[in-house]
């Protein structure tokens, strides 16, 4: 079976049905894109995975890496190895990002049975990867997300991303609001964590993440449903031609 | 102690006591004292106020000479009923910061009641007080500022935010102004919320559990009313009191 496979999902945001049968399949070591209007329910999917209250699945089946995942509380799914990379990432004053990024990955690999990661050797991971990402330690010590420009904050998402190592992470419009060399930057992130056993789903507006990340599966949600899939040249065809036709 | 009659809920003062707890230790109970910092001089002063005295019921006249400091740092637990109530006096360019946290669960009633009187020009003072009530507490700030005909300058603040992990808890947050000079600053804000949906989903989605997650939220929310303090040795011990104290909640 696939690492993560969506079966006919539906899914409510209060009382309202935002996904409306969704199917995808997304294999270990494949990298699929999704693509979609405004308002399609892109980030709702990411939600309703991650375990979001207020995002609920009414009807279908989500099963990761063998597991039902909609069964998992939020922190049980990223100790499984989900991971979400927000649209919007999060500022939260008064806890550092360092302490955060810890306590995450402690309680994660306590929860998998794992022994906690030993200070010095986080401080070396948290050092690499702020780098691998162009942010200073002094991000990584100032409050999560504070202050951080729009850019940096996806930046820190990326740095989360690497340093927690999921199996599986959907990456929200990870690529909107980078300049250039911030998109080759976290580009070269996700094709450095490419591997036959993790799998990726990127939600983007853009072909040009698409250039430098070259996916599997293009797919089109609109109205709550995955309306096409395709190979890579499907993104140039929304690309040049809008969804118009082609989610129709 | 004088034989002043018990107050009651018609007095604003103690309009969200807990009268009855009041009345086990009304008057003699009440521990009345004096601070008084003298010109030029800085004093630095932390209380833990928690369950060793089921009923706390302090009342403290404090003033602070011209160009003189007092920082005061709270943490009140109670037991019951734990009351803190101050009465400041600022002379000439003085300053007066007064950092509490209050944090309470079950039937417990809380209240920190200020009244600052800047009495004299130049003289500022800033009052940071947050407060997490979970179950039943009740928890209570109430802040008065006076500015004096003659103290031009003032500068003065009034911070106020409680959270309630509970919708039956109660908080009640009161920050108030009388100013009779032209030239002055005063800043006021209160807010009661919940904790904040968002920042706990992003904290348990990168795996921390509901319990820790609510835990350093919790933390940094009260953490702001230590965040001044020079005496780093002081803060950690006021914040591991918080921190078990929120430990107790859950
Ligand atoms: N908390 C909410 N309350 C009410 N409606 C919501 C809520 N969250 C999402 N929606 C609605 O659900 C629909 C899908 O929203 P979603 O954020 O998933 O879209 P999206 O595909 O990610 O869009 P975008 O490309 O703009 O990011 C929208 O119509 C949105 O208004
Ligand atoms: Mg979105």
């Amino acid at each position: 079976m696939a690492m993560l496979n969506i079966e006919n999902l539906h899914a409510n945001v209060g009382d309202k049905e935002i996904l409306k049968g969704l199917t995808l399949e997304v294999g270990a070591g494949e990298v699929h894109a999704i693509m979609g209007p405004n308002g399609s329910g892109k980030s709702t999917l990411g939600y309703v995975l991650a375990g979001r209250e207020g995002y609920e699945a009414t009807s279908g089946s989500v099963t990761f890496d063998g597991k039902d995942l909609l069964a998992l509380e939020p922190h049980e799914r990223a100790a499984a190895g989900f991971f979400l990379g927000l649209q919007y990432p999060v500022e939260i004053p008064g806890v550092s990002n360092l302490n955060f990024l810890r306590t995450a990955l402690n309680a994660q690999r306590k929860l998998r049975g794992e022994p906690d990661v030993s200070a010095a050797d986080f401080m070396r991971l948290a050092r690499t990867e702020a780098d691998a990402f162009d942010l200073t330690m002094d991000h990584m010590k100032r409050g999560v997300n504070v202050g951080f420009s729009g850019g940096e904050k996806k930046r820190n998402e990326m740095v989360q991303m690497a340093l927690l190592a999921p199996k599986f992470a959907v990456l929200d419009e990870t690529d909107s609001g980078l300049d250039i060399d911030a998109l080759k930057t976290v580009a070269g992130g996700i094709n450095r964590l490419r591997s036959p056993e993790r799998g990726f789903l990127l939600i983007t507006h853009y072909q040009r993440l698409l250039d430098y990340v070259k996916p599997d599966k293009v797919h089109v949600l609109s109205g709550g449903r995955i309306v096409r899939s395709g190979g890579p040249e499907l993104a140039h065809a929304l690309e040049r031609e809008g969804y118009g036709e082609l989610a129709a | 102690m004088n034989a002043l009659p018990i107050p009651t809920r018609r007095d604003e003062a103690w309009r969200y006591s807990d009268l009855e707890a009041l009345g086990e230790v009304w008057p003699s109970g009440v521990v009345s004292e004096r601070i008084d910092v003298p010109a030029g001089e800085t004093r630095a002063l932390t209380l833990v106020a928690d369950a060793a005295q089921p009923v706390a019921v302090r009342d403290w006249t404090v003033t602070i000479a011209d160009g003189a400091r007092l920082d005061l740092h709270i943490l009140n637990l109670g037991g019951r009923y734990g009351r803190v109530a101050l009465d400041v006096t600022l002379g000439e360019g003085s300053h007066f910061e007064l950092g509490a946290a209050q944090v309470a669960g079950g039937k417990t009633t809380l209240e920190i009641v200020t009244h600052v009187r800047h009495a004299a020009p130049g003289a500022t003072s800033r009052q940071t007080v947050r407060t997490v009530l979970a179950q039943q507490a009740t928890g209570t700030y109430l802040g008065k500022v006076a500015v004096d005909r003659g103290a031009q300058k003032t500068d003065a603040a009034q911070s106020v935010k409680a959270m309630l992990l509970d919708r039956t808890a109660t908080a009640n947050a009161k920050p108030e102004l009388e100013i009779f000079a032209d030239d002055v600053k005063c800043a006021h804000g209160a807010t009661v919320g919940e904790l904040d949906a968002t920042q706990y989903f992003y904290l348990t989605s990168r795996g921390l559990p509901p319990a820790e997650a609510k835990r350093l939220l919790l933390h940094a929310f009260l953490a702001d009313a230590f965040a001044g303090m020079d005496d780093a040795g002081a803060r950690e011990t006021l914040e591991a009191a918080a921190l078990a104290a929120l430990e107790r909640l859950a």
